[in-house]
């Protein structure tokens, strides 16, 4: 079970490190989902080592939210191709002050 | 347990491709690889129904949805050749140092807290042989959980609005198209009565 644990946060970890290090939103938004999926492996990892499913349900939730977030998420970069036909993270900076 | 091995080395080696990738349909290739072996990884815990909307909300709903905005930006222009990315060369390898250094961390902190736990590592699942399995998750679900499930509705119905919002035209329909040469001289279906005009 310290082995799922484990496997959870060296998911999670990887996903941090996709989204300091790439400037791709796409793969951003990609290893949003990775932490996410951590999270879920966590929670069901411990919802059995409790023996009690309230872990399930909160995964079931944390995958709607995922799907509304990638989806949100998707339609930003589709309007930020729109505006200025390129897509980088580091050059959306319209709402510096 | 060697199978606990592979799959967990199969499933970092995926998101490290995932997150290394140049292009973004190979991310995309790696994390799908990367949820189906979470999905089995589910399946070893004893969560069915988790396993199963894994493969089918996120390997079939959001990850087209990622296959279908890619396809939708690098049509015939190259959004994404800038630059480098962010993170230099020296900088990966000091990456993976602070990782494993957070992993330390966090496994030991979680390690205290299994250790409290009701029934031990590798015990069985406590309660009932149902544990984990459709029904039981659908009672705890419909019963103990309903307001979150109400809520999740919510939750979807904005990510819905707000999507349509965002990216939907942004122009109202145009109002009528001309009719062009080519359907006036298409045969009318209907064909209108000749009339020969008197002299």
């Amino acid at each position: 079970m310290e082995s799922y644990i484990a496997l959870s946060a060296v998911m999670f970890f990887l996903g941090v490190v996709g989204v300091i290090a790439r400037r791709n939103p796409l793969i951003v938004l990609m290893s949003i989902e990775l932490m996410f999926n951590a999270a879920n492996l966590a929670l069901v990892t411990f919802s059995k080592l409790w023996a009690n499913n309230t872990g399930h349900i909160f995964a079931f939730l944390v995958i709607t939210v995922a799907a509304a977030e990638a989806a949100i998420g998707l339609a930003i970069v589709v309007v930020a191709f729109r505006k200025q036909h390129y897509v980088d993270v580091d050059e959306a900076s319209t709402l510096k002050g | 347990m060697i199978a606990f091995w592979l799959l967990s080395f199969a499933l970092i080696a995926t998101a490290v491709f995932t997150i290394t990738a140049q292009k973004p349909v190979y991310s995309v290739v790696g994390l799908l690889g990367n949820f189906v072996i979470l999905a089995i990884l589910y399946l070893t815990l004893n969560a069915e129904f988790l396993a199963v909307i894994q493969i089918v909300v996120y390997s079939g709903a959001i990850l087209i949805l990622f296959l279908f905005v890619i396809a939708l930006l690098s049509s015939g222009v190259k959004p994404f050749d800038i630059g480098p990315d962010r993170a230099p060369r020296i900088g990966i390898p000091a990456a993976v140092f602070a990782l494993i250094g957070l992993c330390i961390v966090v496994f030991s902190v979680v390690r205290a807290q299994i250790a409290g736990a009701p029934n031990a590592p590798q015990g069985v699942t406590g309660t009932a042989d149902s544990f984990g399995s459709v029904g039981d998750f659908g009672v705890a679900l419909f019963t103990k959980n309903l307001l979150p499930f109400e809520v999740t509705a919510l939750l979807l119905m904005v990510a819905v609005i707000g999507v349509v919002l965002l990216a939907g035209d942004e122009k109202p329909a145009p109002p009528r198209r001309k009719p062009k040469a080519r359907d006036l001289e298409r045969e009318p279906i209907v064909k209108p009565v000749e009339t020969v005009a008197p002299r």
